[in-house]
């Protein structure tokens, strides 16, 4: 359905000066799928999406939808997408059903006039009270209906959503996601750019991690936690100046490198025997006299996938947290 | 995931195309840009109301200061007026697209199947009818302050022809200019500063001759001299008994009309084109 082969991109920027955004990306979606990709801020998910969405072209490679490569044929894969998110946007200074109606006006043409078509969406979206306010006027999680009401609007083979919930709060968060959760499950196929790991990690069926614009990982979210030890021993310290300590005595007992935080005082690290080991991880701790608030066993969370796979923190551009 | 990666498969199924659409999507893009002039103050402000302020001010201001032998000064200074405006409201052309292009709004319009034109046509069609329209409130301004055409209807109609040409054909310049540019405060500062000169070391206000030396020379053959030249001339507004004296004056009418026609030819291509490059920005 969707596919991307050898995708690279640079930007020049100044003089002589250059940007890989893409570098050697490959991917492949197949239909009714719904693909997460997933990665800290420039590591070249929008300009994936911008070359997908036949904005910008790739400098090299090939990238082609339902087999309409984007840059022989952008007309022909504009009739089959729908975009929304960052690098597009929507008229502010229009009313939430002028801007659909416009977009329908410009899309292809079904029964339905135009304004029709733009009410039935409005209603769909619940808007219904917003559909004659400007934009300017809507918080952000309406804004985001709007936008992505146009991409669905003419009913696309495909939707691409960059960054659907970057700057919302949590409750307009939800909502998006319980709408793109419906799409999904109408089976719309649906590439989703983002960079908080709870949002891939409840959204998607697969994941694409991405990192300096290439893909370092593949699979769905279970199978991405899996591929770094299916249980993880966590600890959380009373004080911050046990940190070097605790961290060697976890590297140790679990003969693994145990993730960093943002806090000092969690520290987590794979395990393969349960609870056998946490006990042991407690005894020496214990006996290295470092006081602990909690401890348990879990399964691994994204960050930490993403720790893994990258050898950096998620915290200082991947949040996982969107707030 | 399928193993397939023969994509040929799927384009094999023939698929009905909209881009050639491009009227309909020009006009729905006029309509847009129509409802985004109406509510936008500033912009109403600029090509209604100050028209009318330069109307009053000139006819009843210097009118008592400027004296030109054998025409009254409101006369006279119509066809300034008009130019003025026209030069100064195909700015916004250039500064209401690189605001769209800024916002993400026509990257949006880029990832629907139109036909890329539709997008510039729309932008121009729209401010051509902010044209219209600010040119009906000159008219109406300047009979009331007793500015009459002198000529007849044919002139009348030829007059506000060749203005409604030379708007057109500006706009697409800047057009290509806001293509260019991408910076709406940039292209608002740059073409004051660029227009301001042009219009007032001209004939719009004064006869070349009353000017100090260089600046004569430039009124001369400024192209905004030719435009009002060429329309106080349609008006039948120019000084009683006097004669073409340069090139430029005696074939204003003629090098108005190629040369709107020459900047259309050139920049409605060059615009087009440039707007399918537009991806390569970061």
């Amino acid at each position: 359905m969707i596919v991307a082969e050898e995708l690279s991109k640079t930007y020049r920027v100044g003089r002589g000066r250059e940007i890989t955004a893409l570098d050697d990306l490959n991917l492949e979606v197949a239909r009714g799928e719904l693909r997460a990709i997933l990665g800290p801020n420039g590591a070249g998910k929008s300009t994936a999406v911008k070359i997908f969405t036949t904005l910008t072209a790739p400098t090299w490679g090939r990238a082609s939808i339902s087999g309409i490569d984007v840059s022989r044929d952008p007309g022909g894969v504009r009739e089959l997408i729908g975009a929304s998110g960052q690098s597009t946007a929507i008229d502010e200074r229009l009313t939430g059903l002028e801007n659909l109606q416009l977009i329908a006006m410009l899309s292809r043409p079904t029964g339905l006039k135009a304004r029709d078509r733009a009410a039935d969406m409005i209603e769909r979206f619940d808007l219904v009270e917003a559909r004659d306010r400007q934009v300017k006027e809507y918080s952000g999680g309406m804004r985001r209906r709007v936008d992505i009401a146009g991409a669905l609007l003419a009913e696309p083979e495909v939707l691409f959503l960059d960054e659907p919930t970057t700057g919302l709060d949590p409750r307009s968060r939800q909502s998006v996601w319980d709408l793109i959760a419906q799409l999904a499950h109408r089976g719309t196929t649906v590439v989703l750019t983002t960079q908080y790991l709870e949002e891939a990690d409840r959204l998607s069926d697969t994941i694409s991690v991405i990192d300096h614009g290439r893909v370092i990982a593949e699979g769905t979210p279970d199978e991405l936690k899996a591929s770094i030890g299916e249980q993880r021993a966590e600890v959380t310290l009373l004080n911050d100046s046990d940190h070097e300590a605790a961290m060697g005595i976890l590297r140790r007992v679990a003969a693994a490198e145990p993730a960093r935080s943002s806090s000092l005082r969690d520290l987590s690290v794979a395990i393969t025997d349960g609870t056998r080991t946490l006990s042991a991880l407690l005894l020496e701790l214990g006996g290295a006299g470092i006081e602990l608030v909690d401890a348990g066993v879990r399964r691994p969370t994204l960050d930490e996938v993403f720790f893994e796979l990258t050898g950096t923190p998620p915290t200082d551009e991947l949040r996982t947290d969107p707030r | 995931m399928t193993a397939a990666p023969a994509p040929a498969l799927d384009s094999e199924r023939p698929r009905p195309r909209y881009d050639h659409r491009i009227l309909a999507h020009s006009a729905a893009l006029v309509w847009r840009n129509v409802i985004r002039i109406k509510r936008e103050p500033s912009i109403l402000a600029f090509t209604l109301i100050q028209p009318i302020i330069f109307v009053l001010l000139f006819s009843f201001v210097y009118s008592g200061v400027i004296s030109i032998p054998g025409v009254n000064y409101t006369d006279f200074i119509m066809a300034g007026i008009f130019a003025q405006t026209i030069v100064f409201g195909a700015t916004i052309t250039a500064s209401s697209l690189a605001q769209d292009l800024q916002s993400g709004f026509i990257a949006r319009l880029r990832t629907l199947p139109i036909n890329s034109a539709a997008v510039l046509i729309g932008r121009t069609g729209a401010d051509l009818g902010v044209t219209l329209l600010s040119i009906t409130v000159m008219i109406l301004t300047g009979l009331a302050v007793g500015w009459r055409i002198r000529s007849d209807l044919v002139g009348a109609l030829a007059g506000v022809g060749l203005l409604v040409l030379f708007a057109f054909a500006m706009s697409w310049l800047m057009v290509f200019l806001g293509l260019s540019v991408r910076n709406p405060e940039a292209i608002t500062s740059a073409s004051l500063l660029l227009l301001f000169p042009l219009t007032f070391v001209s004939e719009a206000f004064v006869p070349a001759s009353t000017l100090p030396q260089p600046l004569h020379i430039i009124a001369e053959w400024n192209p905004v001299s030719a435009l009002v030249y060429a329309t106080r001339n349609l008006f039948g507004n120019l000084p009683a008994a006097t004669a073409p004296e340069t090139w430029l004056q005696s074939n204003a009418i003629g090098i108005i009309t190629v040369s709107s026609l020459a900047l259309l030819c050139v920049f409605i291509p060059l615009s087009v084109r440039r707007f399918a490059r537009l991806n390569d920005r970061l």
